[in-house]
């Protein structure tokens, strides 16, 4: 790498680490609003012009809290559990393309930090090993109830992980490439794969609400059973970091649906110019997942293992056979 | 080079401390840095789909794996008396002894021959390229040069695996249904 | 071709720079000093007892080793689809044979009740 390309990296990094948490901020500012709405209340509107400047308010509450650490806890794990929750949640975004290469200052900057062969298998592996944060949170807290939460947290993450990865295939076989960024190319000449990939979009949108631990799937906190469970024993920054992990992950498996299924930062016409069009898409499956959970309860320990085995794995496999036996059919 | 020797020396020091810690969870955690620090070596080898499979298969799965077993059998009471204590000088020689035998055999002709050629100046993933294309230079990519080779020349040995994979399923429910009821 | 990994290697540093500057900064801000009991581990209200680190069901474990079987499937579908134009009705011939045996696997898991959470 030379001088130049380092400089593009960071200043890149930089942007995609401010443009996370800002849509961090304020994607808990909007899920409140809109909760608040569907539940005939307003929700926060008296910090800042309708609320607008209530995210801010609550950093500096969770700055300015105590940061209590138990008695019995395993102190090397307690703080790198956050830690690892937090750098997997920003790395992943890493290989997600949001726009064209621009021209900017004489320079030809591609809109994307990087763009490699196994890029689709790179956000797959962040997710894994964004468990271990859970897991660890779980363990290290000498807590019975975030114990239980941790381990329950792995038990979902693995089974909603092995659809997730099935429904992905389907789009290989029409890319034939694990590039994101060839995978954008590959929509742009063609139909967005949510037209050809409709089972697959749904088993995708269930099994990643599943892995972001949202709503109807947040059985790993489920506040009423375990008082919050893997992060009972977290106080202020701490627990922030693990609230910013999970909302920076929810931005980015709606970014990677908008990539794979809805045709990237293309849009079907060119008012928006490529970021613009991406954002948009994300908000659209954001405000999905908060009209979701206003409207769907919890389910059950039991019932979550059921849907996850024995309807979305056997039917994402369904969804591989047909895309090859539909394939094989139009050559 | 200075890259493979820093990845060297963090994975084995993971390893070592991997034996050496006295709770499993932290052994297991030492396990992952060492798991990580091969998948970087195999994208030093031009390995991207190996790099990735090493952590979503083996950090990923077989950690979890490896977590909820230590749970089964309740974490933070293991036995920590040492019950090899009289194995301890013995391991050290026979370990010095292995290293010397490597060295050695890193040292006979054979062996330093075939070494001559590696990595070799024209890669797997190259050769493949070549082989379809008539010419290294048309784009595919590593994961589908490894696809064309699992699914041409090595077709039989890729479905003995699903049967393998069919045993391990049938295993693993034997092993744990008694348990279950 | 390691480039191309470089901008990711950035990115993982300069996000695991952020988290240890509000772990840090977690530690320094915020009020000092505990009230009795604060340091106990939150149990709702009851003085915890035993240790919290308690043995886990087989359930678990069995679970994970499905997950493990399944996902090392699961990757090798991912080489197998990018080349699936490549090698047509012979990949599928190939892929459906596969697909079964795993398929038979399945069954079976499912049939002794192993996915089945009570």
């Amino acid at each position: 790498m030379t001088g130049g390309d380092i400089i593009e990296a960071v200043v890149k990094s930089l942007i995609i680490i401010v443009a996370l948490l800002t849509a961090f901020a304020y994607m808990t500012l909007y899920e409140r609003r809109i909760l608040g709405r569907m539940q005939l209340r307003s929700g926060p509107n008296r910090v800042g012009p309708a609320g607008l400047l209530q995210p801010v308010a609550d950093g500096v509450k969770l700055a300015f809290k105590q940061a209590i650490t138990p008695r019995g806890v395993d102190k090397p794990l307690y703080l790198l559990a956050p830690a690892i929750s937090v750098v997997t949640a920003l790395s992943a975004f890493a290989v997600i393309p949001v726009g064209p290469t621009y021209n900017i200052f004489g320079r030809a900057i591609p809109f994307h930090l990087a763009d490699f062969n196994v890029g689709l298998l790179f956000v797959l592996a962040m997710g894994s090993l964004g468990a271990y944060g859970i897991v660890l949170a779980g363990y290290a807290s000498n807590n019975k109830y975030s114990l239980l939460g941790g381990l329950r947290a792995a038990a979902q993450l693995i089974s909603y992980e092995l659809a997730l990865g099935l429904s992905l295939v389907g789009i290989l076989m029409i890319s034939g490439s694990l590039s994101l960024t060839a995978i954008v190319e590959g929509q742009a000449r063609g139909l967005w794969y949510i037209l050809v990939q409709p089972l697959a979009f749904v088993i995708y949108l269930i099994s990643a609400i599943a892995e972001t631990n949202r709503a109807p799937f947040d059985l790993v906190e489920a506040e009423q059973e375990l008082v919050g469970g893997y992060h009972t024993e977290y106080t202020g920054l701490r627990f922030a970091l693990f609230f910013m992990a999970e909302y920076i992950n929810m931005v980015t498996v709606s970014a990677l649906a908008a990539t794979l299924f809805l045709g990237g930062w293309h849009g079907p016409f060119d008012l928006l110019s490529g970021p613009w069009w991406l954002l948009a898409k994300i908000i659209l499956i954001l405000t999905l997942y908060v009209v979701l959970r206003a409207t769907l309860p919890r389910l059950r320990y039991d019932q979550l293992m059921r849907l996850g085995w024995h309807w979305l794995l056997p039917l994402a496999l369904l969804n591989v056979v047909l895309t090859a036996i539909g394939i094989t059919l139009l050559q | 080079m200075f890259l493979f020797l820093l990845l060297a020396v963090v994975a084995v020091a993971a390893s070592i401390a991997m034996i050496t810690a006295r709770n499993s969870i932290h052994s297991a955690l030492f396990l992952v840095v060492d798991f990580f620090c091969l998948a970087v070596l195999y994208l030093t080898l031009n390995a991207e789909f190996l790099a990735a499979v090493q952590i979503v298969v083996y950090a990923g799965a077989i950690m979890v794996l490896f977590l909820f077993v230590i749970t089964l059998l309740n974490p933070g009471n293991e036995e920590t008396d040492d019950r090899l204590r009289g194995q301890r000088p013995l391991a050290v020689a026979l370990g010095l002894a292995l290293l010397v035998e490597v060295a050695l055999l890193l040292r006979t002709q054979a062996i330093r021959d075939r070494l001559g050629d590696f990595p070799p100046a024209t890669s797997f993933f190259e050769q493949v390229q070549t082989r379809i294309n008539g010419t290294p230079t048309a784009p595919i990519g590593n994961v589908q040069a490894i696809g064309i080779e699992l699914f041409t020349t090595y077709v039989l040995p890729f479905e003995v695996v699903s049967i393998v994979l069919l045993l391990a399923v049938i295993g693993a429910v034997v092993l744990a249904k008694r348990q279950l009821r | 071709m390691l480039e191309s990994y470089g901008p990711v290697l950035i990115l993982i540093l300069l996000s695991s720079a952020l988290a240890a500057l509000v772990l840090g900064l977690s530690s320094i801000m915020g009020p000092r000093g505990l009230g009795r009991g604060a340091r106990d581990t939150y149990e709702s209200g009851i003085i915890p007892t035993t240790s919290a680190r308690q043995r886990f069901p087989v359930r678990f474990a069995l679970l994970a080793m499905l997950f493990l079987v399944f996902d090392i499937e699961v990757i090798f579908f991912y080489p197998w689809a990018v080349i699936f134009r490549r090698l047509g009705l012979y990949g599928l011939i190939e892929m459906l044979l596969f697909i079964g045996l795993l398929f038979v696997g399945y069954i079976y898991a499912f049939k002794k009740g192993a996915l089945n959470w009570e």
